[in-house]
């Protein structure tokens, strides 16, 4: 699946901790978050927006390939951490687009720095408590009924991970879980200070989410659209929690459209 | 030898019928199946049989504590302890034990523990675990940082049974300004804190530093003598050497007048449908985080059915070939019990009698007759073999209280 883009890998140190970060394409940088679950090293809808824009993805402290902080305790240090990284490597404005647990954090950067956000793309975010309905628990699911549950059709996830994913998919799946449970564990995957502190971010907002998700519930999604001062909200159809597998070419479409209009 | 008695305290009179269709029978199997007009009745048939217990020469009690299972009827161990305290003269009162990381305050364990043992004249036996995996869940505990927790409440329990107050305490997990609790424990420097377990090396290795001794639970035989080995190990580099005071066993035995009758309610040692604490569900038993990053592949491969589990799950003839379940009369289980003595040596031994639907009346017969017939025979081959407890050694309590040590015990914290 992976198309003709070259990605560069590199490991960079921020508080002590070793990043993993791919990076391609050329253009305005673009920050993109990935899910509780971990990402996949490619996805076509990276490479769909590596065509337009400086494409990072960062693997989050304790995820992916990147060191687990034993001290970290909050997403909210993540977001911290990742404004100390774009500002090593000198990129401002960037247009940050989160998708699941990634929006909470994408939110997060944004409150801490509102001027510095070229735009801001919240796809099925956690981070607010649902008005309606829960956040799912993953503790209380295995780890593939937990991703089966982030989409809408089974064939979308089996095009993805295979019908049967790897063990060692499991097991970074586990080691993905662990540390959304050392930093997210209570309350469960939102913040309760949150709410109050959006509508300081005055800069175009996405917030785009599944019309069949059962991750995130679509009301959280619209306490994010009445809390951020220019968002707008895009419900896609026929899609599960995870969008940028399920409707890559339809997301990467709203997000360059976002970013045009920014 | 210390012998004592120990029930899981079953909550026997639901439908197990439901337990099978919901495919578990902890955390989310609805307690709509507990029935409290049964629950009063059992808990003070359990009252009767320990109090039974102490009359047939046990030394002591053994209690425990699960959350959301009918497996087990202690949610809060330290209350049967107080009832105990009070009822009971001279059993030790042994909690196998208090799950610390549980504890958002483990200061006021400690002050429970001090009241139950002032209460008591001194027979408190403070054993701590870290919790089963759903027991994280039930009580809404961050499973992931389980055993900093585990070691941290510990040492401010002990902190605050040794130090005079008030002191502030400052930790990763616990802050407290003020620590003052004006309850200490009678025992000193403080109350025997043993440590039960099944397949955590960690915990093993912790307990052999801390001296504490370890009780292994129902482990086959040759698990125990690894886990021995494991915690000589700990024990020389700390600077001293193992030995039957420093280890404990649990063994799953019923006795009845025939032997039929015995293997008959033996079965019921099965009535959690085939595993240790009940049916458990595999992703519910072992959280991210929970268990050690060596075991992370297994427990995974566990969590998904693409392994057994990897504490084990062997049926009930298979259990009496293997000696995990002993079952007869008097006459033929002594035997056996001294097989287990002769192999894992033990200075403490539990004797885990009764569980399922044993009614009453057997449960007493067992009693009975483990405590007339069963330990004067296991106490002579206790002494032939040198088998001595913590209290017959008088054993140091903790590392910090050895004289004999061949390094300083600065290692241990």
């Amino acid at each position: 699946m992976a198309g003709s883009v070259a990605w560069n890998e590199s490991s960079l140190a921020v508080a002590g901790v070793k990043l993993h970060l791919a990076r391609a394409g050329k253009g305005r940088p673009l920050l993109v978050l990935h899910h509780d679950t971990g990402t996949l090293p490619r996805l076509p809808f990276y490479d769909a927006l590596a065509e337009r824009f400086d494409v990072l993805v960062p693997h989050h402290p304790g995820y992916g390939k990147s060191e687990r902080p034993d001290w970290l305790r909050h997403p909210r240090d993540i977001a911290v951490m990742y404004r100390w990284l774009l500002s090593e490597l000198g990129l401002s404005a960037p247009i940050l687009v989160g998708l699941g647990f990634g929006g909470w954090i994408a939110a997060e950067m944004a409150t801490s720095a509102p001027r510095d956000v070229g735009a801001l793309a919240l796809v099925g975010a956690m981070g607010v408590k649902p008005p309606r309905g829960d956040i799912l628990d993953q503790a209380l699911l295995s780890y593939m009924d937990y991703v089966k549950a982030g989409f809408h059709k089974q064939a979308a996830m089996d095009a993805v991970y295979g019908a049967e994913p790897s063990t060692d998919q499991l097991v970074e799946w586990d080691v993905c879980r662990e540390m959304s449970f050392r930093i997210a564990w209570k309350p469960y995957m939102y913040s309760q200070t949150l709410p109050h502190l959006l509508g300081g971010v005055k800069a175009k907002a996405l917030v785009a989410h599944g019309d069949d998700d059962r991750v995130v519930p679509l009301s959280a999604a619209e306490v994010y659209a009445r809390a951020l001062p220019n968002a707008k909200l895009e419900v896609v159809k026929a899609c599960g929690h995870y969008v940028e597998m399920e409707k890559p070419t339809e997301l990467a479409a709203l997000v360059t459209a976002l970013a045009g209009n920014a | 030898m210390h012998f004592m008695y120990f029930t899981e305290q079953p909550m026997s009179a639901y439908d197990s019928k439901k337990g099978l269709e919901f495919g578990a029978t902890a955390l989310m199997f609805s307690n709509s199946h507990f029935d409290p007009v049964a629950g009063s009745r059992l808990y003070n048939e359990y009252i009767e049989q320990y109090k039974l217990a102490e009359a047939v020469n046990f030394d002591g009690i053994m209690l425990n504590e699960h959350h959301n299972a009918p497996f087990c009827m202690q949610a809060k161990a330290n209350v049967f302890a107080a009832v105990l305290a009070a009822v009971t003269e001279r059993v030790k009162i042994v909690m196998l034990g208090n799950p610390l990381p549980l504890a958002d305050n483990p200061l006021r364990l400690a002050e429970e523990l001090a009241m139950i043992d002032m209460i008591s004249k001194g027979r408190l036996v403070s054993g701590f675990v870290r919790g089963g995996g759903q027991e994280q869940l039930a009580t809404g505990v961050n499973p992931a940082y389980n055993r900093e927790r585990f070691e941290e409440a510990h040492d401010l329990i002990v902190k605050a049974w040794t130090q005079p107050g008030p002191f502030r305490f400052e930790g990763t997990h616990y802050q407290h300004r003020v620590v003052n609790p004006w309850a200490v424990p009678l025992q000193k420097p403080y109350p025997r804190v043993w440590i039960p377990g099944v397949v955590s090396r960690e915990t093993i290795i912790w307990a052999a530093k801390q001296r504490y001794p370890y009780i292994a639970l129902n482990t086959s035989i040759e698990a125990t003598k690894k886990i021995w080995e494991t915690y000589e190990q700990a024990a020389q580099e700390s600077g001293y050497s193992s030995g039957p005071e420093n280890r404990g066993y649990l063994q799953r035995v019923h006795v009845a007048e025939t032997e039929e009758k015995a293997v008959a309610n033996a079965r019921q040692f099965m009535w959690m449908q085939g595993e240790f604490t009940g049916l458990a569900h595999p992703v519910w038993s072992s959280p991210s985080g929970y268990f050690s990053p060596s075991q992370r592949r297994n427990f995974v491969e566990f969590a998904t059915g693409r392994a057994v589990s990897p504490r084990g799950r062997p049926d009930f003839q298979q259990q009496l070939d293997d000696m995990q379940i002993i079952a007869g009369t008097p006459k033929t289980v002594i035997p056996k019990l001294r097989r287990i003595l002769e192999e894992t040596r033990p200075g403490i031994m539990a004797l885990w009698a009764n569980d399922g639907t044993v009614s009453h009346a057997d449960s007493k017969t067992c009693i009975r007759l483990l405590g007339e017939e069963v330990l004067p025979a296991l106490r002579e081959t206790g002494a032939k073999l040198g088998l001595n407890s913590p209290f017959d050694n008088n054993a140091p309590v903790g590392i910090r209280y050895s004289t004999d040590l061949r390094k300083p015990a600065a290692a241990a914290s």
